[in-house]
């Protein structure tokens, strides 16, 4: 819609006209300023947890299952912060000369930053798990949300 | 064909002074929309830009996501 709006704008004598291609979903999911009717829609962004326990394939379990510790997981990124998987307690063999990319769960569910809590929720009862892995459209981790944090967002 | 731009592109061109606008249904606008926005649905903006819009300021348009 916004490509055509914009090309409409210079048939209509507008010299100098942008296309924000990315839209307010990538606005909102970057946590930056919006405005609307109230009540607000309390959205992802607002509730995840950026500071969260990350590792990379080449560590060794050993090195990373200290990190396990406050969320029961540990999210595998590589130097972009792309998500590449994720360790947890569960999946974890005794090995500790294993590296995490041998240990991993490839590939986790993941979600956007502008889901609504509401959405959130809804993928909570669906998957069954105490948060959901936040990033970005690019695979970029932007945090972890808790369950409970999810659930008392939806008001 | 307008010039297509990412987040960061957004943020100078408003503080320069540039016009945001989101072109979804005023509904979608009234729901929530970027701060700073006004709304101009695509289907009157021939009738409302040239009276709501300056030329002589960068316009920024937007909608809901890429796809």
């Amino acid at each position: 819609m916004s490509p055509r709006a914009g090309s409409r704008l210079e048939t209509l004598g507008f010299g100098e006209v942008y296309d924000y291609v990315g839209g307010k979903v990538d606005w909102f999911g970057a946590g930056l300023p919006r405005e609307g009717s109230p009540p607000g829609i309390t959205r992802l962004v607002d509730v995840v947890e950026r500071a969260v326990p990350t590792c990379s394939v080449d560590e060794r379990v050993e090195d990373a299952r200290p990190r396990l510790g406050q969320w029961g997981a540990c999210v595998v990124v590589d130097d972009q912060r792309v998500v590449l998987g994720v360790i947890s307690p569960e999946g974890l063999p005794d090995e500790d000369d294993l590296q995490v990319g041998e240990a991993m769960q490839e590939g986790p569910s993941t979600v956007r930053p502008h889901l609504s809590a509401r959405q959130a929720a809804a993928r909570l009862d669906d998957e069954g798990a105490p948060w959901l892995l936040v990033t970005e459209a690019d695979g970029r981790l932007v945090g972890l949300a808790r369950s409970e944090d999810i659930r008392a967002a939806t008001g | 064909m307008a010039t297509p731009i990412e987040r960061e592109q957004v943020h100078r061109l408003v503080e320069g002074g540039a016009q945001l606008v989101e072109v979804l249904p005023a509904e979608a606008y009234d729901k929530e929309h970027i701060a700073g926005a006004v709304s101009i649905p695509l289907e009157s903006l021939a009738s409302a830009a040239p009276q709501q819009l300056s030329r002589d300021r960068p316009v920024v348009v937007y909608c809901f996501d890429p796809l």
